[in-house]
């Protein structure tokens, strides 16, 4: 399974979606299931899938699934 | 200088002149952006005939009393443009504040907030123990004052603890697991006021429960009402945490629900600091003229980041006084103020005193 792959499962089953809806557009505040409270648990699921730790300031710039891909390169998960 | 660069230079990095003018500008721009936007608010302005001006202070822009957000829907965006609405704490029977964010306000708090919280804990996410219950954050979409607050800070953490349970009991064990599993670095710790001292400190104390946050970092807010009626200030707080438990680090801050993002951290000075996207301005309740340093008045708030709402210049319901200004002991600029409790017959109203009073409430 590629990284790309890998994060869509992460992202659907932190925020509770199909994968389907899980494409690089998908924003943050965009639908109900990725609000507030919804981006600790997806981030803390990133942490743990990639073994990585995101800076604040990467956890506050997640605004979509394609800046996710962006932000991860940045601790060399390759896509 | 735009927002957005702002949040990148530092929030405490604007003497006085500088901030001033970055502020001014800003404040007439939103000023004109929510008379344009929000027809009851445009309604006051022109019945002022303030409409289409522009002002060369801050302390000359309008400003609104924070009791209107009770009153009305004050909101500059469409409906289907609000991502959260916001509520302050009002106790029952009370009216509440209603805020309304699309996610350009969303995110420009987000972004205000961490810039603050980053220059007194850095850029790591710290392993961090929320000291409320997970139940204030249950209704996703309408949060309380707590609730907000608690989701705002949780950015700055990782591996969340709510140490009290949904009775409102310290969850000891979980605690000090908490404290094995990560035993090395700092803690960051968030709670409101009232509910640190009544459910974290008196129950540490009553129960004798012997853990050592020597690594932790506190930050507090809510208000002091109640621990005031018990002759607790600022310093008893501090003292007796370390006394208890060790923590060295503790910072309270003050803000409201009605501009949150940009909250007001208890510096160096001992008062509020603040930062590059707010300030504050004291004026006399006889004639609502500018207080100078030192004087005590009620506070005004001005904050360049509400952009749903009316919300940039808000009359508050409390007293305080400027403290001082471009000189904090630890080089932050900007000014900085105490807080010395409510307009007399203003409503009663704070975080975690709301709790307090719901609880004697349904107790009697």
């Amino acid at each position: 399974m590629d990284n790309t792959e890998k994060l869509r499962e992460v992202f659907a089953e932190a925020l509770q979606i199909d994968q389907g809806k899980v494409v690089d557009s998908l924003e943050y505040n965009s639908i109900p299931e990725w609000d507030s409270v919804a981006h600790m648990a997806l981030v803390a699921a990133i942490d743990d899938a990639f073994d990585i730790m995101l800076d604040t300031d990467d956890v506050i710039d997640m605004s979509s699934f394609g800046e996710a891909k962006k932000i991860l390169t940045r601790y060399d998960v390759e896509f | 200088m735009t927002l957005d660069e702002l949040f990148g230079i530092g929030p405490y990095s604007l003497p006085h002149d500088e901030k001033q003018a970055l502020l001014v500008e800003h404040l007439n721009r939103l000023t004109a952006h929510h008379a344009d936007r929000c027809a009851p608010y445009g309604r006051i302005l022109d019945a002022y005939g303030y409409r289409g001006r522009s002002w060369s202070a801050i302390e000359d822009i309008p400003y609104l009393p924070i009791s209107l957000f009770k009153e009305f829907a004050l909101k500059s965006i469409p409906d289907n443009a609000v991502i959260k609405t916001l509520t302050s704490s009002g106790t029952t029977g009370q009216k509440v504040s209603r805020i309304f964010l699309d996610k350009e306000t969303s995110r420009r708090q987000t972004k205000a907030l961490a810039a603050i919280m980053q220059d007194f804990i850095g850029g790591k996410r710290l392993p961090m123990l929320i000291l409320d219950t997970r139940n204030v954050i249950k209704d996703r979409t309408l949060f309380s004052a707590r609730g907000a607050g608690i989701l705002g800070l949780s950015n700055f953490g990782r591996d969340h603890l709510y140490v009290l349970d949904e009775e409102m009991r310290l969850r000891t064990e979980a605690l000090k697991q908490f404290l094995v599993d990560h035993p090395d670095e700092p803690i960051l710790m968030f709670g409101f006021t009232f509910m640190v001292w009544k459910h974290v400190y008196q129950e540490l104390r009553a129960q004798d429960i012997d853990v050592d946050l020597s690594r932790g970092i506190l930050i507090h807010s809510g208000g002091w009402k109640k621990l005031t009626d018990e002759a607790v200030d600022n310093a008893r707080f501090k003292k007796a945490l370390r006394d208890t438990c060790g923590i060295q680090r503790v910072h309270n801050f003050y803000g409201m629900v009605e501009q949150i993002g940009s909250i007001y951290m208890e510096s160096d000075s001992g008062c509020f600091q603040t930062p590059v996207f707010s300030d504050v301005i004291i004026r006399d309740p006889l004639d609502w003229s500018v207080l100078p340093i030192g004087r005590e008045g009620v506070i005004e708030l001005v904050s360049i980041l509400p952009h749903s709402y009316p919300g940039h210049a808000l009359l508050t319901e409390d007293l305080g006084r400027v403290v001082g200004e471009d000189d904090s002991p630890d080089g932050r600029k900007g000014k900085y103020f105490e807080v010395l409790g409510r307009i007399p017959k203003a409503e009663i109203r704070g975080c975690s005193d709301t709790y307090a009073e719901e609880a004697v409430s349904s107790a009697v």
